[in-house]
């Protein structure tokens, strides 16, 4: 008997993996089919999820936190159990700022660099009251936590000497274009179309700042995931072969026409190859460079939904919505994560499984082995541009360093 | 009560602020663009915020909300969720609505239930107007066939016609599906008239 989930989603490149699992069949092949409901802001994708209009939504990983901690609303479990990508965002500024901090033309920029030269330009202007502005998607989205490490440990205070507002991904270009914000930290292809249009320059790919940082996840209420564990098990397994797809170079053209096209991402499907084939043009008329593992939806068991990476979303949870660190809350956080049913639905497929569930982030150098639930699995760097790991187990004191070195400053 | 109603389609902020109208003791504001929107909601410090799950500027006026300093501001209906079925009901028809704390449910709910009522009879206008669409391409289709069997099969309009009926119940389809697929047909094989 068919099962049957409806997933929510954004237009965004990297709602890439449940679309290709009903597209080329892989859904269909495990005897699922997925409807798909798509909207513009994640407060409707959330507001859709929690009322039962979906089963699942891919959604930015720190809401999902947030809504299991009842942050803005009352709280509602939610479990992630697959980890839809890692990266695949960048940092755009505006043409004039790009100038202005020196960032190089024709590749990226150094982050450490382009930090010390913003901070000098940022500390200006917040002399001559009027402080740089940077957009970003959503209070609780990587994208705001990536872009405040950087600054932070840069020497530039979040909210102090910038300042950083919510800006709806497809208007993130017009904001550029009018000067309404500085810089942006958006998803693919919204950096790509501001470059098109010629007003912005990308700077930075997030996965200069995090070399593997967590992005958004396939989300659904806890609740619902008990009821259909066997629906959901089948999309896991659907999933992971349509990543092994979508990383295909011999698949990249046609998958960014599907994922183009007007019933998803509605955009340009030369600007959505970009994203997909780890090649983006940084400036308009500039050839495209080749930025490896820009975004990452496949390898490294990149889908593995780690119990540290929730664990550093709950840490700068606690340090930029400057709540007090609570360990019940930490946990409730972990626990959104879910190894267990990842574990359970690719158990016997043969896919690579790793041994443990959480890691200390940030800690590899380069590429090293590590135990699989079956013989030995490599994983890349992973770093952080600053060279600090993230250890789950001393939370506390990962936090009060942060914090420390933003006083001391 | 103050009450911003954000639409970024303004025929139905019309009709949902005409509904409205209906409440004496309310002043209503309407807003349409995105450009300014949350300096706009600051100065009208409204009551109630009305505004539609498709607006890309749900997020945008949340972090508002969330961060803003005035003493009354408005929080998701969520927050209260004494009144579940009105919640669902507002996000079946496809609203979001967000209320400053305090404000008694039993002046909210009438006004909630109003706007959920408007916007499912937009909803309808805008099917039966699709509906409309429909019919007219359909008919123009059909023209369209009869001519094109008219000239390459020397027939009369009413020979035409009745040949597009026979292989419609033939074939179980519709007249204006055969219709379609000869014009179709005629594009691919045919002189490109």
């Amino acid at each position: 008997m068919s099962e049957r989930l409806t997933i929510g989603f954004l237009p965004l490149v990297d709602a890439c993996l449940p679309i290709l699992a009903a597209e080329h069949g892989f859904a269909a092949h495990e005897g699922l089919e997925l409807d798909f409901v798509r909207d513009v802001s994640w407060a409707t994708v959330l507001d859709r999820l929690l009322y039962g209009h979906t089963d699942a939504a891919h959604l930015i990983a720190p809401l999902a936190i947030a809504t299991t901690l009842g942050r803005g609303r009352p709280a509602e479990p939610l479990s992630a159990p697959f980890v839809l990508g890692l990266n695949g965002n960048a940092i755009t500024f505006t043409t004039a700022l790009a100038d202005a901090v020196g960032a190089p033309v024709g590749r990226l920029g150094d982050p450490r660099a382009i930090g010390r030269a913003l901070a000098a330009l940022a500390a200006e202007r917040r002399a001559a009251g009027q402080r740089l502005r940077f957009g970003v998607v959503h209070r609780y989205s990587s994208h705001n936590y990536m872009l405040r490490y950087w600054l932070a440990a840069c020497g530039i205070a979040p909210d102090h000497d910038v300042e950083i507002v919510t800006i709806a991904p497809p208007f993130a270009a017009d904001a550029i274009e009018t000067g309404e914000i500085d810089g942006t930290c958006v998803g693919e292809p919204w950096n790509s179309v501001a470059v098109d249009r010629g007003v912005g320059r990308i700077v930075l790919a997030t996965a200069q700042i995090w070399r593997r940082g967590v992005e958004k996840v396939l989300a659904m209420r806890t609740a619902r995931l008990e009821e259909r564990r066997p629906a959901v098990a089948s999309l896991i397994r659907a999933m992971r072969l349509a990543g092994e797809h979508f990383v295909d170079p011999a698949n990249w053209r046609a998958n960014a026409a599907i994922l183009a096209s007007a019933k998803y991402l509605d955009a340009d499907p030369q600007l959505v190859l970009r994203a997909i084939s780890d090649r983006l043009v940084l400036s308009k008329g500039q050839s495209p460079i080749d930025y490896p593992d820009f975004m990452f939806q496949y390898r490294e068991a990149a889908n593995f939904p780690w119990v540290s990476q929730a664990e550093w979303l709950y840490s700068q949870m606690v340090r930029w919505d400057g709540s007090a660190f609570d360990s019940a809350d930490a946990a409730l956080a972990a626990r959104v994560f879910r190894p267990d049913v990842y574990r359970s639905a690719l158990t016997g497929t043969g896919d690579q499984l790793p041994g443990a569930s959480s890691k200390v982030e940030g800690s590899l150098k380069r590429e090293t082995a590590v135990t699989a639930q079956q013989g030995a699995m490599v994983l890349g760097g992973n770093a952080f541009f600053d060279g600090a790991a993230f250890d789950p187990d001393d939370l506390e004191g990962y936090l009060e360093r942060q914090i420390n070195a933003a006083v001391q400053k | 009560m103050r009450i911003a109603i954000v639409d970024q389609n303004s025929s139905r902020a019309a009709v949902i602020r005409e509904g409205l109208g209906a409440f004496g003791d309310c002043e209503l504001f309407v807003l349409t663009e995105r450009h300014g929107l949350v300096a706009r909601i600051g100065e009208i410090a409204p009551d109630v915020v009305l505004m539609d799950l498709g607006n890309p500027s749900r997020d945008v006026l949340e972090e508002y909300f969330a961060v803003s300093r005035a003493v009354a501001r408005p929080i998701a209906m969520f927050v209260d969720s004494s009144d579940e079925d009105s919640i669902a009901a507002s996000i079946d028809a496809g609203i979001s609505a967000y209320v400053v704390d305090g404000l008694a449910a039993q002046r909210i709910r009438p006004l909630l239930d109003l706007a959920v009522r408007r916007f499912q009879a937009f909803a309808r206008l805008q099917a039966d107007l699709d509906e409309a669409k429909g019919k007219l391409a359909e008919r123009e289709a059909i023209d369209k066939a009869k001519r094109i069997l008219m000239k390459s099969r020397t027939l009369t309009e009413p020979e035409a016609y009745a040949e597009l009926r026979r292989k419609a119940m033939q074939s179980n389809r519709r007249i204006a599906d055969i219709a379609e697929a000869v014009v179709t047909a005629h594009e691919l094989l045919g002189d490109g008239e």
